[in-house]
C-alpha cells in the first residue's frame, strides 16, 4: 500500500513537468504579443515595448523563460507575475481558487446527495414509475445546455419570483452560490443518478444479495451496506474526476452568475496571452486531478476488499 | 476630460432630477420630499472592469483604469464641451508663441497625504513618466517637450542620457515653464490628459505601491482595491478644485459580463452603467425610461486601408477614387439602424463629434450612392482582383456589422468582400503589426484631447502611433506640419479643418460611424452625465437619500 502510494506520487513529477511545458509551448505559439496588446489601437514606440519586455523577462529565448519559471516555482514557490497588472500570480490564484472551491464544493454536495438519492430510488424501483420519472428528468437535464439552464434559473427565481439576487455579489455568500451550484452540478447530477441506478439494478440480482436477504438481515443493512458498497465503484470514479471538471470547467456558469473564479480567469488568461497565469492555473488543476484520482484508487480497496494494492 | 459639461446636459439633468422629485412627492401623500432629497455623503456604485494595469498616471490608457484615475487625480486643465479650456489645478496656462508655455498653479492645493502640490510635483512626475527606464506606456506624450529624446531614446535597449527634460523649468513653488521643440498650438489641450497629473514626493520611494494605492490631488481619495471585485474611492474634503464631488464616494464594481451588470442595475445592486450589452440594447429604453442614456461621444469607427498590402501597391499605387467608391458603397444609415441597433451614428468625416474643429458633413464620400460608387471604382481602375478582405477581431462583437458592410459593398459594386476574422484582439494587432493584413482592417479611435488634430495628425501622419496601415504622403505630412506650427490654436484648428476636407483626395481610411454612449442609471442617483470620452462624470452624480 505504502509503496503503491509512493509510486503514484513519484509519477506526478513527470506529469507535472510535461503539462507545464505543453501549456507553456501552446500559449507561446498563439499569435498575439501580450505586451503589444497592452497598447491597443494607439500603438507604441519600439523602445517602450522593448523596455517592458525586458522588465518582464519576455525578451529571453523560450527555453530560458521556461527554465526561469520552473526554478522559481520549485525553489521559491513563485509563479511569476502577471504581464498586465504586475500582480504575483500566486495572489491572483489565491483570489480565484477559494471562491471556485466554495462553488465546486456546493455543486459537488448537491450532485452527490441528489444524484445518489435519485439513483437509489430509481435503482430499487427499476422499471416502475419512479424509475421512469427519474429517467425523464435526467434526460431533460442532460439535454439542456448549461447557459440555457443558467438563464432559466435566473429568469424564474430571480426575475419572476424574486427569491434570489440575479448575480453573486462581491461578498460571495454561501446563500448566493446555491443557484450557480445547482446549475453547475446539474449535469453531473444526472450522470450520477444514471450510474447509480444501473449499478444498483444490476447488483440487486447478485448472489450475495440473495444470501444477505436469506440470512434475514434487516432491509436497511442489506441495501445500505451490501448493495450500496458494491454499487459505488463506478459512481465514485465519476465523482472523483468530476471534482477536477467542476474546478476548471465552470467558465460558462461563472460568467452567467458573475462569479470571479477560476473559469473566468482561465478564459481571460488565454485571450490576454498571460502564459504564467495560465500555467499556474493548469498546474494546480493537474495536481487536483492527480490527487483525486489517487484517492479514488485507494477508495476502491475500501469499497471492495478484494482489490488490494501491493 | 470629465468635468466637461455642456449647458444642454446640465439642463437635461435638472429636468430629470425635478421629474424624480415630483414623482416622489406625489406618491407619498404626506408631501414629504425625502425621496428626492440629495444626500451629500451618499456613495454610489458604477460598473467597471478590472483595470488592466497598476494605477499609474503614466501607464493608464485603457478605459477601466482611466475612469478611476479621473477621480483620483486632477490635471492642470480640463476642457468644456465646446472645446475651450477650464483651469483646474492651474491658475493660468499662457503662451505667446505656442512654443514656451508658462503655468501658474493655484495655491493651497494638497495631495491626499497632506503634502502640498507645487510646480516640482508636476515637473518631477513628468520626468519620471517620460523616462524610458520606467517603461511607461504614455511616455510619448512628452515628445513635444525639449530634451525628450535624451530621456527616451528611440532605439531598442538604449539607455537614457539624462534624467530630466530640458524643457521643464521650475520658476518658483507655483510657477513653471515648458519649452517645446517646436510650436504646438493645441499643447494646452493635451495637458488635460492623465499623464500630465502631478505626483507626490512619496511616490518615488515605491512606485509599485503608488500604482496599487495611488495618492493623487483629485476630488476623491483612494480607499481600497479588492482585485477583480471592487475599487472604492471617497470624497477628498480638502479638495480645492472647481469640480468638487457632490457625493460621498464611488464604488467601482467588477462584473463578469455587461449583461450581469444590467441585471444588477434593474435589481438595484449597481447605480451607474457605462454601457449596455447587445442582448439588452433593444429593450433598455423601455426598461429604464428617463434613465436610459443615448448620447454621442468623441470616438469613431473606420475601415483603415493596409497600404503596404500587395493589393494596393502592385503593380501601382491604388487610385484614391477606388477607395472613395468603396466608401460610397456602404449604406451606413441602414446598418447603424438595424445591425447596430441605433448605437452608432453614420460618420460624415474623419473628425468625431464634440471636438474642437468638428465640421458636420465634412465630405461627400460617406453618402450611400451605388451608382456613383461603381463609377468611381471604374474610373480609378477597379479594385485589384475585384476582391477585398476586412480584418476584425472576433471577440469584440464586430462580425455582424463587418458582414453587413461587406454585403452592402458587394451588392452596390459587385466587388467580392469577405470578413477576415482573427480570433481575438491580440491576434488582430499582431497581424497589423507584422504587416499581414490582406487589404482592410477595422479600426477605432477615441479622443485623447478635444482638438481635430488628434483625429488627423495622430492617425495619418507618416509614422504616427495610430497609423498602422502604413499610409504615407509627403504632401499631407507637409500640410499637417504647417497646421501644427500655426501661430494660434484657432488657426491650427482651421488648417486642420481644411486638411480634413482634403483627405478625400488621399482616402487613408473609410469613416464609418461615430460611437454613442448607450447606458443607464438607477433610481437612486441623479445628475449622471457622460463626458466626451464616454465615461460617466463622477463628481456630478447626486445620490438620493
Amino acid at each position: 500500500m505504502g509503496r503503491y502510494v509512493a509510486r503514484r506520487l513519484l509519477q506526478m513529477i513527470p506529469v507535472f513537468l510535461g503539462t507545464t511545458l505543453l501549456i507553456f509551448l501552446m500559449v507561446y505559439s498563439l499569435p498575439g504579443d501580450p505586451v503589444a496588446g497592452l497598447f491597443g489601437d494607439k500603438g507604441v514606440d519600439p523602445a517602450t515595448l522593448a523596455a517592458k519586455k525586458k522588465e518582464l523577462g519576455l525578451d529571453l529565448p523560450l527555453w530560458q523563460q521556461y527554465w526561469n519559471y520552473m526554478t522559481n516555482i520549485i525553489l521559491h514557490f513563485d509563479f511569476g507575475t502577471q504581464i498586465r497588472n504586475g500582480r504575483p500570480v500566486t495572489e491572483v490564484l489565491g483570489d480565484a481558487f477559494p471562491i471556485t472551491l466554495q462553488l465546486a464544493a456546493l455543486a459537488f454536495a448537491f450532485e452527490m446527495i441528489f444524484g445518489l438519492g435519485l439513483g437509489v430510488i430509481a435503482g430499487l424501483r427499476a422499471g416502475r414509475l419512479a424509475d421512469n420519472a427519474v429517467l425523464i428528468f435526467t434526460l431533460l437535464i442532460i439535454s439542456i445546455p448549461v447557459f440555457v439552464l443558467g438563464f432559466i434559473v435566473k429568469m424564474v427565481f430571480a426575475f419572476e419570483l424574486g427569491w434570489i439576487a440575479p448575480n453573486v455579489s462581491n461578498e460571495q455568500l454561501w446563500s448566493e452560490l446555491i443557484a450557480p451550484a445547482i446549475v453547475l452540478g446539474g449535469l453531473s447530477l444526472a450522470y450520477v443518478a444514471r450510474l447509480t441506478r444501473t449499478s444498483m439494478a444490476e447488483n440487486l440480482r447478485a448472489d450475495y444479495m440473495r444470501t444477505a436477504v436469506a440470512k434475514g438481515l434487516p432491509k436497511r443493512r442489506v441495501i445500505g451496506v451490501h448493495l450500496m458498497r458494491n454499487s459505488m465503484i463506478p459512481v465514485v470514479t465519476f465523482l472523483g474526476t468530476d471534482i477536477g471538471a467542476l474546478m476548471g470547467g465552470a467558465i460558462v456558469t461563472e460568467r452567467i452568475f458573475n462569479v470571479k473564479g477560476v473559469g473566468g480567469l482561465i478564459a481571460e488568461s488565454i485571450t490576454r496571452r498571460e502564459g504564467t497565469t495560465l500555467v499556474g492555473l493548469v498546474t494546480i488543476l493537474v495536481i487536483i486531478y492527480l490527487v483525486t484520482s489517487l484517492l479514488i484508487d485507494l477508495l476502491y480497496a475500501v469499497l471492495d476488499p478484494r482489490i488490494r494494492y501491493a | 476630460m470629465r468635468g466637461a459639461k455642456s449647458a444642454k446636459w446640465v439642463v437635461g439633468a435638472i429636468v430629470v432630477a425635478l421629474a424624480a422629485t415630483a414623482c416622489g412627492g406625489g406618491k407619498s401623500d404626506g408631501g414629504s420630499d425625502a425621496k428626492g432629497a440629495v444626500d451629500p455623503n451618499g456613495i454610489f456604485s458604477i460598473e467597471l472592469g478590472e483595470p488592466e494595469k497598476p494605477l499609474l498616471t503614466g501607464d493608464t490608457m485603457e478605459s477601466n483604469g482611466s475612469a478611476v484615475m479621473a477621480g483620483l487625480f486632477s490635471t492642470l486643465v480640463d476642457y468644456k464641451a465646446d472645446g475651450s479650456l477650464e483651469m483646474i489645478n492651474a491658475e493660468s496656462v499662457t503662451t505667446t508663441d505656442s512654443k514656451t508655455w508658462t503655468v501658474k498653479l493655484k495655491s493651497g492645493w494638497t495631495f491626499h497625504d497632506g503634502t502640498p502640490v507645487t510646480s516640482k510635483s508636476f515637473v518631477d512626475a513628468w520626468n519620471w513618466n517620460a523616462n524610458i527606464t520606467n517603461a511607461q506606456g504614455l511616455a510619448s506624450w512628452f515628445a513635444d517637450i525639449k530634451g525628450f529624446e535624451k530621456l527616451h531614446p528611440e532605439a531598442e535597449g538604449a539607455k537614457p542620457t539624462a534624467d530630466k527634460l530640458d524643457g521643464l523649468k521650475v520658476v518658483d513653488d507655483n510657477t513653471f515653464t515648458i519649452e517645446l521643440t517646436k510650436a504646438v498650438p493645441y499643447f494646452g489641450h493635451k495637458l488635460a490628459y492623465i499623464v500630465f497629473a502631478p505626483l507626490p514626493e512619496s511616490f518615488y520611494k515605491d512606485p509599485a505601491a503608488g500604482g496599487e494605492k495611488p495618492v493623487g490631488n483629485g476630488p476623491y481619495k483612494f480607499k481600497s482595491w479588492d482585485h477583480k471585485k471592487q475599487i472604492e474611492i471617497v470624497r477628498f474634503d480638502g479638495y480645492k478644485g472647481p469640480n468638487k464631488a457632490k457625493n460621498g464616494g464611488v464604488v467601482f464594481k467588477n462584473y463578469t459580463t455587461v449583461e450581469a451588470a444590467y441585471e444588477d442595475l434593474k435589481s438595484g445592486n449597481v447605480d451607474v452603467l457605462r454601457t449596455i450589452g447587445p442582448k439588452d440594447l433593444p429593450v433598455y429604453r423601455q426598461d429604464l425610461g428617463d434613465r436610459a442614456v443615448d448620447q454621442a461621444y468623441s470616438a469613431i469607427q473606420t475601415l483603415a486601408i493596409a497600404f503596404y498590402a500587395d493589393q494596393w501597391k502592385k503593380p501601382k499605387q491604388v487610385d484614391p477614387r477606388v477607395i472613395q467608391g468603396l466608401s460610397m458603397a456602404i449604406d451606413r444609415a441602414t446598418i447603424t439602424k438595424t445591425v447596430l441597433n441605433g448605437t452608432r451614428e453614420p460618420a460624415t468625416g474623419w473628425v468625431a463629434k464634440g471636438v474642437l474643429g468638428y465640421q458636420p458633413n465634412a465630405v461627400e464620400v460617406t453618402k450611400f450612392d451605388p451608382a456613383k460608387a461603381k463609377e468611381l471604382i471604374k474610373a480609378g481602375g477597379g479594385v485589384p482582383n475585384n476582391e477585398i478582405f476586412i480584418q476584425f477581431n472576433a471577440d469584440g462583437g464586430h462580425k455582424e456589422w463587418v458582414d453587413a458592410v461587406c454585403n452592402s459593398i458587394t451588392q452596390a459594386t459587385q466587388v467580392k468582400c469577405t470578413g477576415d476574422s482573427k480570433p481575438d484582439f491580440q491576434a488582430d494587432l499582431t497581424a497589423r503589426k507584422s504587416k499581414q493584413v490582406k487589404s482592410i482592417y477595422r479600426s477605432g479611435w477615441v479622443l485623447d484631447y478635444p482638438v481635430n488634430a488628434n483625429f488627423i495628425s495622430d492617425l495619418f501622419r507618416t509614422g504616427a502611433g495610430g497609423n498602422q496601415g502604413g499610409f504615407s504622403n509627403a504632401e499631407l505630412d507637409a500640410k499637417i506640419a504647417a497646421a501644427d506650427t500655426a501661430a494660434t490654436l484657432d488657426e491650427s484648428v482651421k488648417a486642420y479643418q481644411a486638411i480634413e476636407k482634403d483627405l478625400v483626395n488621399y482616402m487613408p481610411s473609410i469613416p464609418l460611424w461615430y460611437y454613442k454612449v448607450n447606458a443607464g442609471y438607477s433610481e437612486k442617483v441623479s445628475g449622471v452625465q457622460y463626458g466626451q470620452d464616454g465615461d460617466p462624470i463622477l463628481t456630478g452624480v447626486e445620490v438620493k437619500k
